[in-house]
């Protein structure tokens, strides 16, 4: 999200996805769209076979996606600064860039153009791997198409160089006068449901409701009066990963998680693991005693969706409600009952009558969310910035200007990951998701039916690396990186390029996150997920024991 | 504009309108069983028939488009005669097993038949036995009760792209096969467009019937999409999530977690007390001894090592309400900035 914010003023979908039925052209990049986002695929692909759109992908893995694309490029994981600027590049010269558009509600162009004069396709192929014929070819389809969108996801942002190769996509946006136009757009789908909400509702170190830094005197001020207190604090908190590390220091003694469960999804669990154990006190509230949560002196069992009344705000933005369906289970109790209730007994008062008054109080204090009442979204929700209740919301983002007044482009150079491949370590291990699971598998596993349909964590190798490797399908195989080792099962296809394995990270008895790497890009502090380097090897009985 | 008439109404519609629409836009029903409104037409059940005037038989409204002046009767003893035997031909196959039948109280042919005061089957046939594979265990198929409309195959094929089921065999024996099992997402699209009982959902054995269950219309919990989907609830137990067509972004699609992965609220594993470890064990506590350990746990940190040796970490799967209140009570209470959650993961 800082990519966007850097180069728009504003981290989020530009456009509703609804909205790709009007795109020519369609690139979608580090996305599984229909494993992770299947229903945004329903429209891709309907705008693909229904609408006649061309669709460009470019992903490491031979996604599902590329069945319904006229161009695929197949780039070496975490190349992707490398061959968007390859795609910058060919653009200008070509002279298919919206030279008004870039004069008008830009800056930045020059250095930009001064940096990507080096990233011709021949120079690229080497970084990538893309043969330079087909990154011109989906340079010349991308820049000559009007209006073109881009989507993106966690194959985008979890690099080192994360932020890098969001502000990166956005000079392509730019470069083609693509944003602030319907159709057009550039588009992070978020991986979890309330993720937009969570940081929206200032659940971040850095910032208030409605991204409102916690520097601003102003603003401090405000929250200070609403909240009955005296002095807010002025400076950043800790970030996820900053607050393990200072755990592990010894500088925070406790901590109070809620619905989350690191000790599956955060890079290097054995540090993780390490770093919890040195807390003085945990309190983990959750719906299942999680991984996380055995570590725990006090478990607090909250309510899952079904069980209380609220909003979630979905990757377009759109604010929605959520609705009791049935009574909490035995004593469990929705998360913002507990929260009122420790905070009591904290010596500070929060009252509220039900979730659409802690919604009263957040309209007061966050201009985006100002004018969003449940009455309103009763029916449909609302996209924010939505800063009156005679306001219906906002589709589009940056239509006239950008949210921070003009576009900027950044001049950015290709960095390598963290970790890559070496003798010692010859594969590339990328992580992520499937179909049938969702995060560290605590919904997804607890049922028989998706577990009917992807029961045990398979890995997939290329056919050609399971030769030199001699194993088939169904065979066991270690993969071991330089943090520790799991024992996996494997399925031989076609998806990942040679050398690549890839591991999803749903699976507590095979967790992926032993392996990867705690490197994180320096702004937006997101892992290194999609890059590290392992060695495979076959298991000798050919079983997993 | 195309103008025509439609039952003695005037009505005009863009060229390329079918039939069947120009009479929606009319106000005029007419009554079909393989039409719907994401589908292209299938035309293949032949309810939907319709007289144009000057032309011997019968035409299908719903892939027939409207031409000028044209003159169109939705309703007459004759359409109404053949969309009786329709449907007649139809119970030849379909069992009336609507007592039995997940479906029975929410089924279009069994609105129909009952429209159209059908008492019973009248017709039978000699059927041979077919083998088949539904490419999905999360949902059953009963061939007999299909109705072979073609709703489902054709939602695969164009709402998701895949095609992994269509039509089998011919005439009374014609089923729906799983032709690309591979490509099937288990999304369930089928389910969701199917008119009667032939698809049903394979998770839950205790169904109540349509009219006991109460649907709760909410946001799906997984992923960004923010699909609107319907709690199935019944005696205070979820009994099955379904969606309604044209709402939300979802527009009446689900994937396979959103409308078979509601399994998990009903697990025995779920907490549903505090714990508090004492001695490396958890034992269960009240609310009252829960919080109360931890406000002085957390009172005792703040005051020897000040409010930044605390962090909180919230969630993306929690209501924006709980995250606002989650930021307020690190901010506000404990007095830190040290609040995160896990949207960089």
């Amino acid at each position: 999200m800082a990519g966007l914010a850097t180069a728009f003023g504003s981290g989020a979908m530009t456009n509703p996805i609804a909205d790709v039925l009007k795109s020519e052209v369609i690139l979608v990049t580090g996305s599984n769209t229909t494993e992770n986002h299947p229903i945004f695929a329903n429209y891709i692909k309907e705008a693909v076979l229904k609408k006649g759109a061309k669709l460009i992908v470019i992903d490491p893995r031979k996604i599902d996606l590329v069945d319904y694309a006229s161009i695929w490029l197949r780039p070496k994981p975490g190349t992707d600064v490398a061959w968007i600027n390859g795609l910058l590049h060919v653009i200008i010269r070509e002279d298919l860039h919206d030279a008004e558009y870039i004069k008008e509600r830009t800056e930045g162009f020059e250095e930009l153009k001064a940096c990507v004069e080096k990233y011709n396709p021949e120079y690229v192929s080497e970084i990538s791997g893309i043969p330079s014929s087909d990154l011109i070819n989906a340079a010349l389809t991308y820049g000559k198409a009007k209006p073109a969108s881009i989507m993106y996801a966690m194959g985008i942002t979890q690099h080192i160089t994360g932020t890098d190769n969001v502000k990166s996509l956005a000079n392509l946006a730019m470069l083609c006068g693509n944003v602030g136009v319907e159709g057009g757009g550039i588009n992070p789908l978020r991986g979890q449901n309330n993720v937009q909400g969570a940081c929206d509702l200032g659940a971040l170190p850095n910032v208030f409701t409605g991204y409102q830094p916690v520097t601003n005197d102003e603003v401090r001020q405000k929250f200070e009066k609403t909240w009955g207190v005296d002095s807010l604090q002025s400076t950043a908190g800790l970030t996820v990963t900053e607050m393990f590390n200072a755990a592990e220091e010894g500088k925070v003694k406790a901590m109070y998680i809620m619905g989350e469960n690191p000790m599956l999804s955060d890079p290097d669990v054995h540090h993780i693991e390490h770093c919890v154990k040195s807390l003085e006190f945990l309190v983990v509230q959750d719906i299942f005693l999680t991984e996380t949560a055995e570590y725990a002196d006090v478990v607090l069992p909250g309510v899952p969706f079904a069980e209380k009344d609220g909003t979630f705000t979905n990757s377009e933005r759109r604010v929605q409600r959520v609705r009791r369906a049935i009574q909490p289970r035995g004593e469990a109790r929705e998360d913002h009952w507990i929260i009122c209730e420790l905070s009591k007994r904290m010596g500070y008062h929060m009252d509220y009558g039900s979730p659409s008054e802690i919604m009263e109080e957040i309209r007061t204090v966050t201009p985006s969310y100002a004018g969003i009442t449940y009455e309103r979204i009763e029916k449909e929700g609302i996209s924010w910035p939505c800063p009156g209740e005679d306001h219906p919301g906002t589709a589009i983002l940056h239509l006239e200007r950008f949210a921070r007044g003009k576009g900027l482009f950044s001049a950015i150079d290709y960095k390598k990951p963290a970790e890559l491949p070496d003798k010692e370590y010859p594969f590339l291990l990328t992580t992520g998701r499937v179909l049938e699971h969702y995060h560290t598998g605590t919904m997804t596993r607890k049922g028989k039916g998706l577990n009917m349909l992807y029961p045990e964590l398979l890995a997939e190798i290329n056919p050609e690396d399971a030769v030199g490797l001699g194993i088939e399908s169904g065979d066991f195989v270690t993969v071991t990186s330089r943090r520790g080792d799991i024992k996996v099962k494997t399925i031989i296809s076609e998806r990942p390029d040679r050398g690549v394995v890839f591991v999803p990270f749903h699976f507590k008895e095979s967790p992926a996150n032993i392996l990867t790497i705690n490197a994180i890009d320096p702004i937006a502090k997101i892992p290194e997920y999609k890059v590290c380097a392992v060695r495979v090897e076959r298991q000798k009985d050919k079983t997993g024991d | 504009m195309v103008n025509l008439t439609i039952d003695g109404k005037e009505v005009a519609v863009k060229e390329g309108t079918t039939i069947l629409k120009a009479a929606r836009f009319a106000g005029i029903e007419i009554p079909t069983l393989c039409y719907h409104e994401r589908l292209n037409p299938i035309g293949s059940c032949r309810m939907c028939i319709v007289e144009i005037e000057g032309l011997a038989h019968p035409m299908t409204a719903c892939n027939t488009p409207v031409t000028e002046g044209i003159i169109v009767t939705t309703d007459s003893p004759r359409l109404q005669k053949m969309r009786m035997e329709t449907l007649k031909l139809l119970l030849v196959k379909h069992p009336l097993d609507c007592p039995v039948c997940d479906k029975g109280g929410e089924c279009t042919l069994q609105d129909l038949v009952h429209e159209f005061e059908i008492e019973g089957a009248v017709y039978q046939a000699e059927r041979e036995k077919q083998e088949f594979s539904y490419p999905t265990p999360l949902i059953n198929y009963w061939p007999d009760r299909c109705i072979m409309c073609l709703r489902c195959a054709t939602a695969c094929r164009e709402i998701k792209g895949l095609g992994a089921i269509d039509i089998d065999g011919s005439g009374f024996n014609a089923i729906i096969n799983a032709v690309n099992p591979d490509k099937c997402e288990s999304c369930g699209e089928c389910i969701q467009v199917c008119p009667t009982g032939a698809l049903t959902e394979n998770l839950t054995g205790y169904k109540g019937r349509p009219w006991m269950v109460n649907r709760v219309m909410t946001t799906c919990t997984y992923c960004g999409c923010g699909c609107q989907l319907e709690i199935n609830v019944f005696n205070n137990r979820i009994v099955g999530i379904t969606t309604k067509d044209g709402i939300g972004v979802n527009k009446g699609s689900l994937c396979v977690k959103g409308r078979f992965g509601y399994e998990f609220i009903e697990s025995e594993e779920r907490l549903t007390k505090p714990l508090i470890k004492k001695d490396g064990r958890f034992h269960e506590a009240s609310w009252d001894e829960a919080l109360g350990l931890v406000a002085e746990k957390l009172k005792a940190i703040k005051a020897s090592h000040g409010a930044d040796a605390i962090a909180g970490l919230s969630s993306a799967r929690c209501t924006n309400e709980e995250n606002y209140l989650m930021q307020k009570f690190m901010r506000a209470v404990i007095g830190t900035n040290n609040i995160d959650h896990c949207a960089r993961l």
